[in-house]
Parts: C-alpha cells; sequence; structure tokens
C-alpha cells in the first residue's frame, strides 16, 4: 500500500497522521493485507455472506419514550469540553452569508 | 493480615452467608492486597471509594457485597471509564452498563475499573494508555488481553471475582496466560449496553474467575435479554450451577488444531492431549477432529482463515464504531488515538471503501459462512471441542511492540469459535514451575450451550492440579 493511499484513508477516517508514520502505516497494512488475502484461497462464489450470527429479525421497540433512559441537561453536558448557556459549543461547518 | 482475598466467589459467598467472616475483614484483606501490589502490576484504573458501604447494602443479595473488578470498557455511573485511552481520559459515564446494574442489583460490588489494551485492540494489555499490566503470575511476562488488568485482578487475588469482554480471545486468551478460569459467552447471551463499542457482532462480555463454579455464579447474574441490546437473545437462560457438577460421562469431545504447524510438539499441544486423557478417564468419548484447508465434513477447518476474517471483520466495525469519537459531545479529539486504533481503524476504513469492500469485506463475511457450516456439521458429531486457548505460554513485556498482527496471531485458536459466535471458556490445564506460567485448555461447544462448556470445565478442573486455588493434596 502506497503512502498516498494512506494519506486518502487518514482523510476519510479522520485521522491526523504525520509524514513519518505514513510509511509506517503503509507497511503495516502491506502485511496485514497480506494475511487477509489468504481467504482468496477459498471458493466462496456460492457462499452467503454472515453479517450477524444470532438468527434474530426485525428487533423493534415500542415507538415511545423510556423516562429512565433519559439524560437531564446537566448530564447531557456534563463530560463537554466547551458549552455555552446550556448548548454544547462546536466548530462552525457553515459560512456566514 | 488475613488471606480472605484469597477465597473463591464460591467459597466468599458461602462463608458471608452463613456468618463465618465479615465483609469489613474480607475488604481489609483485598485492599490490603491492592496496596501492596496494585503499583507494580498496575492492575486498577480507578478505584470505589465507597466500595465498603455499597457492600453492606448487598449482604442480603446473592453476590452477598463482595469486590468484584471490572474491565475499564463498562460504563460506571462515579467511576472514570476509560477503555484505557486517552481519547475517554477523565470521562465520567451518564448511565450504568447494563453487565455491571445486573452485578449490583445481585449484591456485587463494583471495586475497581481495570487496565485493558486501549479500545480492546490488542492481547497484551500493553496497547493501553496507561501503561501495561504485568502478569502476577511473572510480572517480566505479560498477562494478555485485551481483559489483561481483569484476569491479572483475579490472579492476584486484588478482587473476588471479575468482570471482562471478548471479541475474539480477549477473556480466554489472558484467562489462560494467567492461569484463571474465563468464560466467553455465546454472542448475545449477554448484553453489550453501556460496553464502549469495539466489534459489534462479535463483542461478548464475560466472567473472569478463580474457578469454573464461580464462572457459573456470574453467568447467572449477568445473562439475559436486555431491551437496550436488540442482539441479545429471547433464549431460555437455565440455572448455570444446576448442571454443573453432573460429569462428562458420554460426552463426546473433539481434540482440535493440535495438529496445526504451529502447535505440533509444544506444550501446549500435550497439555490438551493429556486433558483429553482426563476427560477420557472421566466416561467422555474422546476423538481427534483432522484438520482441513478446505471445508469437508468431518474434519475441522484451519483457524488460519479466521485471522483474515477476524483482522476484515473487527477493524470494519472498529472503523464505524470508533467514528462517533469527536470530542465534541465527550471525551477528547481524534488526536488522542493511540497507534494500534489509529492502525485499526484506518484498515478498517480502507477495506468498507469503495471499490475494496466486496474484495475485502464480504469476502470475509463468506469465510465466516464457511466456519458457521464446519461448526454445525461437526457439533453433530461432537458435543465439545478442546483445544489450547494459546499457542504457548505468556511472552515477555514488550513482546506485541510494532508488530500489527501481534493479537490475531496469539488469538487464532479462539478466533474460530468468536467469528461464529460459540461459547468457550478457558480453564488452565498445564503449569511451568521455573516461569510460574500457565498453560490454558478451551473447551468450546454449539451456541446456547454454555452449560455443557461450564460441566465439562468444571469435570477437569475438579479432576486435575492445575487450578492454583484448589490445590488439594494427592
Amino acid at each position: 500500500m502506497s503512502t498516498a493511499v494512506v494519506q486518502h484513508i487518514a482523510k476519510l477516517a479522520n485521522i491526523p497522521i504525520t509524514s513519518a508514520e505514513e510509511k509506517k502505516l503503509a507497511d503495516g497494512f502491506t502485511t496485514t493485507l497480506g494475511v487477509v488475502d489468504q481467504l482468496k484461497k477459498l471458493d466462496t462464489s456460492t457462499v452467503e455472506p454472515t453479517h450477524q450470527v444470532t438468527g434474530l429479525q426485525n428487533v423493534l421497540r415500542d415507538d415511545g419514550i423510556d423516562r429512565d433512559r433519559m439524560f437531564t441537561q446537566e448530564q447531557a453536558l456534563a463530560n463537554a469540553l466547551h458549552t455555552h448557556n446550556g448548548y454544547i459549543v462546536v466548530e462552525q461547518i457553515l459560512d456566514q452569508e | 493480615m488475613g488471606t480472605l482475598n484469597t477465597l473463591t466467589l464460591t467459597d466468599a459467598i458461602r462463608k458471608l452467608h452463613n456468618n463465618e467472616i465479615t465483609l469489613d475483614a474480607l475488604y481489609a484483606d483485598v485492599n490490603s492486597a491492592v496496596s501492596s501490589k496494585n503499583s507494580a502490576l498496575n492492575i486498577y484504573l480507578a478505584q470505589d471509594k465507597y466500595a465498603e458501604k455499597s457492600a453492606e447494602k448487598g449482604t442480603l443479595s446473592l453476590l452477598r457485597g463482595v469486590p468484584i473488578a471490572v474491565k475499564d470498557n463498562f460504563l460506571t455511573v462515579g467511576l472514570p471509564t476509560t477503555a484505557s485511552s486517552k481519547v475517554l481520559d477523565g470521562f465520567m459515564p451518564p448511565y450504568e452498563s447494563t453487565v455491571t446494574s445486573k452485578l449490583k442489583k445481585a449484591g456485587g460490588v463494583i471495586f475497581g475499573k481495570t487496565n485493558m489494551d486501549a479500545w480492546a485492540h490488542g492481547s497484551s494489555t500493553e496497547t493501553s494508555d496507561y501503561g501495561p499490566t504485568k502478569n502476577p503470575r511473572n510480572p517480566e511476562h505479560l498477562p494478555g488481553g485485551s481483559s489483561g488488568g481483569s484476569a491479572a485482578a483475579v490472579a492476584a487475588d486484588m478482587c473476588i471475582a471479575a468482570i471482562g469482554s471478548e471479541t475474539a480471545g480477549s477473556i480466554r486468551q489472558p484467562s489462560a496466560w494467567c492461569g484463571v478460569v474465563g468464560l466467553k459467552p455465546t454472542y448475545g447471551r449477554v448484553s453489550r449496553a453501556g460496553v464502549v463499542a469495539m466489534g459489534s457482532s462479535l463483542d461478548c462480555p464475560g466472567p473472569i474467575t478463580k474457578t469454573v463454579e464461580d464462572a457459573a455464579i456470574l453467568l447467572n447474574v449477568i445473562a439475559g435479554q436486555d431491551k437496550y441490546d436488540a442482539t441479545t437473545s429471547p433464549v431460555q437462560v437455565p440455572d448455570f450451577t444446576k448442571m454443573l457438577k453432573t460429569g462428562v460421562k458420554g460426552v463426546r469431545v473433539g481434540i482440535a488444531y493440535i495438529d496445526h504447524e504451529k502447535l505440533v510438539g509444544t506444550p501446549a499441544a500435550k497439555a490438551v492431549e493429556q486433558a483429553a486423557e482426563v476427560l477420557q478417564s472421566l466416561g467422555a468419548i474422546v476423538d481427534r477432529v483432522p484438520l482441513s484447508q478446505t471445508l469437508k465434513d468431518n474434519t475441522i477447518l484451519t483457524p488460519d482463515y479466521a485471522i483474515g476474517v477476524y483482522t476484515v471483520v473487527q477493524r470494519g466495525e472498529v472503523s464505524s464504531n470508533l467514528a462517533r469519537y469527536d470530542g465534541i459531545r465527550y471525551g477528547h479529539d481524534r488526536t488522542h488515538f493511540g497507534d494500534e486504533a489509529k492502525r485499526r481503524i484506518m484498515l478498517g476504513t480502507f477495506t468498507l471503501s469503495k471499490g475494496y469492500a466486496d474484495k475485502y469485506y464480504v469476502k470475509a463475511q463468506q469465510v465466516r459462512s464457511l466456519y458457521i457450516q464446519n461448526f454445525r456439521q461437526l457439533f453433530s458429531r461432537y458435543d465439545v471441542l478442546i483445544s489450547p486457548t494459546s499457542p504457548g505460554y505468556a511472552l515477555k513485556l514488550g513482546a506485541s511492540k510494532d508488530n500489527p498482527m501481534f493479537g490475531e496471531l496469539e488469538d487464532m485458536l479462539e478466533e474460530p469459535s468468536s467469528i461464529t459466535g460459540l461459547p468457550g471458556i478457558n480453564v488452565p490445564c498445564g503449569h511451568d514451575k521455573k516461569t510460574n506460567l500457565y498453560l490454558g485448555l478451551n473447551i468450546v461447544s454449539a451456541q446456547w450451550n454454555e452449560g455443557l462448556v461450564l460441566r465439562a470445565g468444571y469435570a477437569f478442573e475438579q479432576n486435575t492440579y492445575w487450578n492454583s486455588w484448589l490445590k488439594k493434596d494427592k
């Protein structure tokens, strides 16, 4: 895997990496994908993929409010680094026009 | 100082119930073990200062107020929860995980939170952002992971019992390396609600304990359908302590994987052969299951492919689950991820990205189906399969460094049963007197068959001398 691909993935995954890390990560991924490539040896052309093993289907809950699970405003804000007037402060993502 | 901290859960409950011991004395001994050993072994990341006070409230319930160590990826109100990552440094959960809330309701006390590989990514507890935990049996060696802190807390008698979680090996492998019992339940048997999500189609909370009976007691407490986790099953939960002591007469046991090139002639393979003889002498019908490179009836598919399946599925689920850590609502921003988390998030992002998802992700999920077919066929012929839990004894500190596939290779014997959601238990099955390190036996059965896994583990444990809490005169 090239460092260019690593840069692209880092952007997709929103993971800040340094240029020194890029090469190391690329080498590590190449090793790991080499192990994964062993899977090609098995013929799976007629096999359905398994996404979950429980066999459960369409597990639904009542469409109602569970008051036991509600946070107070204080609880909801307790772990946020930046708050203002009872709101969580986030970075601006829209231009002011 | 006394030695009440060395009591098994079974004995502690009985003695508290009969007023043979007091909670004060029990806590004094556990606290004393913690103060003398924790700074050297680095097991607890946080401890409940009011544990003993909470214990008094539990005295009339099943668990009688005993101190339980819980892996730091279970949300606990009043105790910081970090999953051993600096991203969650200082995080105080606003709600309680289902598992810890069930333990509390049953009279257990969440005594402290144990160190782990950061985000449970690893098999060494060396990738913790709070430093490695050392193996109490021999501090030059790793405890295994990712539930290394919980397994070490049990081995060091710094709790009466513990809770861990397993995605592939994270309960059983550290239990093997620390010489304790670890049970990975069937996927869906125990709720994941309030557990820091890692591989959502794989994660299983479970007990790490001194004896098999202790594991059965804790599984009784934590198992069952939960409205907060839609993947928990409505399958009935039996009383796991009831069938425990009925022996293994007529139980069909298959010996798996010891023909694998990494195991041939190893102490781990020999220990499993001896374990098979013990089970046979107790009336089990024992047979060797041939290893196969392709799917074939009456053979077991090599665990080699499960490494690839697990690697792709787990990293894919990690990339999705760890996307939520933005440092806005809670925790710190994404610059705080350690190397292993970065690697896993990025590889998962890659294998799920456009153009690669079919090649990697779908392929892995198809091979996962092959393992399910393989086990389904084998469990029509065998009741349980046994193998080594780990290819060897605990490795030395530093062994996991700069090895992007360390965990996958150490856990390869658990991965087939993990990707297929099967239950398995580790029980000690060998001991090296020179290093004081242990080998573990992995006993696996069909879905929802924890009862049989526990029964076989109990029969083995009671008829051998490997369990350090059950040493009896020959």
